[in-house]
């Protein structure tokens, strides 16, 4: 076959029918409060962290809702847990629990 | 026929229904605690969607009444039962009536209980409903220090959408009233910069999705953050901080004036006249009524009915509509009595 030396783009979109959303069901069963975020960014625009490094907890949970555990997880460890998303939050998510069990799911993947 | 029917408060909602009651031919007393009808709507400029003076709707109402009792000053400490009848104390006196009709309304959420947001605190946050009396009295808004803004921020759902400061509903008609202010102010201030924070915007009504349109096209920026805090700056000027969701990053802007979207909340001096009657309270706090869908100015004590936004957020015509259902049954059931 002669190389013209294209190549087929990787695909750039968000497909649900073969998202892993075994992360989201875990965290949501072990902290149902993780379902009730509206995305208001409350979290992310209190968070210390998010200051200075690329961190948004909000886009954090995004991105799990949506099977892109990967990014998430290595996102959580920017999270220094001081809480202040937590006292911030509108629907009362327990945002700490949330980012211990990203994190517990790093361990045992 | 000499029937006598007792509306307890005199805003959009009481206006109409002792309209409509009387015109069917009752004895109406209008008790009102303020010293003026036409409640929270004659402190207000213009109403959306339609942008008209809100004095023509309530000078509407209030000329459209001739024969009811009003006693303005009032506040209704208590209602007892009696012999299948009512009696309504207050300031002292004793008035027998057939029927209740509560058209208590609500108060505009207290925003200092947002402490974060700087309300009572920072010279230049204010509510949207100061903003709506710098709009009656100067026709445009005024920093404190006498300066016009030249930078404006809008902040949605203060007091709703909250279980911090336990206000977990939308209280709707906020929206769209911040989307119209925000078209005055930059109508007032054609070279000022107007932003909107907001998380979703509601628009609901008829002329509301235009008006949305019309502040995009005005040159409103629209930002999609719920505000975490504000800070002072110097020369009174309000540094507030939000995540800006669209692009997942901490944004700030500094501005000269903040205007916090104070939402409804049920009116704690309507709680007591609650307990009076045996009723509940809903979820939210305001009046729980019989059947949401089917029987939705009905209470579930006999010859008590409601109207208005003493039932939740209401725009002016849901409560007029309200009112009109309300005076209806009070005549159903006192007709079958």
């Amino acid at each position: 076959m002669v190389n013209f030396g294209y190549t087929i783009l990787p695909v750039h979109i968000l497909d649900l029918d073969k998202a892993d959303l075994n992360l989201a069901k875990a965290i949501t069963f072990d902290e149902p409060s993780f379902k009730l975020c509206i995305a208001c960014g409350s979290c992310s625009a209190t968070c210390t962290a998010g200051t200075f490094t690329k961190f948004s907890f909000r886009q954090m949970c995004h991105h799990i809702k949506r099977g892109e555990s990967t990014q998430a997880i290595d996102e959580s460890e920017k999270c220094m847990l001081c809480g202040k998303c937590t006292l911030a939050c509108p629907r009362n998510v327990n945002t700490r629990n949330i980012i211990r069990l990203v994190r517990k799911a790093k361990q045992t993947l | 026929m000499n029937k006598t029917v007792a509306v307890i408060g005199g805003g959009v909602a009481g206006l109409e229904t002792s309209i409509q009651l009387e015109k069917l031919g009752y004895n109406v007393y209008l008790f009102e605690k303020n010293s003026q009808l036409g409640g929270h709507a004659e402190k207000w400029d213009r109403l959306f969607p339609s942008r008209r003076h809100a004095s023509e709707v309530i000078d509407s109402l209030k000329n459209r009444i001739n024969n009811v009792q009003i006693n303005l000053a009032t506040q209704v400490n208590d209602i007892k039962r009696e012999n299948g009848a009512f009696l309504v104390d207050a300031n002292g006196k004793s008035q027998k009536v057939d029927a209740i009709v509560l058209t208590t309304g609500f108060e505009l959420f207290p925003a200092n209980k947002k402490e974060e947001y700087g309300y009572g605190i920072f010279e230049n946050v204010i509510t949207s409903a100061e903003l709506e009396s710098m709009f009656s009295s100067n026709g445009k808004p005024q920093m404190v220090d006498g300066n016009t803004p030249t930078k404006v921020a809008f902040i949605h759902c203060v007091g709703s959408r909250d279980e911090k400061v336990n206000r977990p509903y939308c209280s709707k008609v906020c929206c769209v009233t911040a989307v119209k202010q925000a078209i005055e102010v930059k109508e007032a201030l054609p070279s000022s910069e107007v932003y909107c924070l907001y998380m979703d915007l509601r628009m609901f009504g008829p002329g509301y999705e235009d008006l949305y349109k019309d502040a995009q096209v005005k040159g409103v920026t629209f930002i999609r953050g719920r505000l975490s805090e504000t800070s002072e700056l110097e020369g009174g000027r309000v540094l507030i901080k939000a995540e800006d969701t669209l692009s997942s990053k901490p944004l700030k802007i500094s501005v000269d004036m903040v205007i916090l979207m104070v939402g409804m909340s049920p009116l704690p001096s309507t709680e007591k006249l609650l307990k009076n009657l045996e009723l509940e309270p809903n979820n939210d706090g305001f009046i729980q009524v019989k059947d949401y869908h089917l029987e939705p100015t009905h209470t579930k004590a006999e010859g008590v009915f409601v109207a208005g936004a003493c039932t939740g957020p209401n725009n002016i015509t849901d409560s007029v509509n309200a009112a009109h259902s309300a005076a209806l049954e009070v005549h159903k059931y006192l007709t079958s009595k």
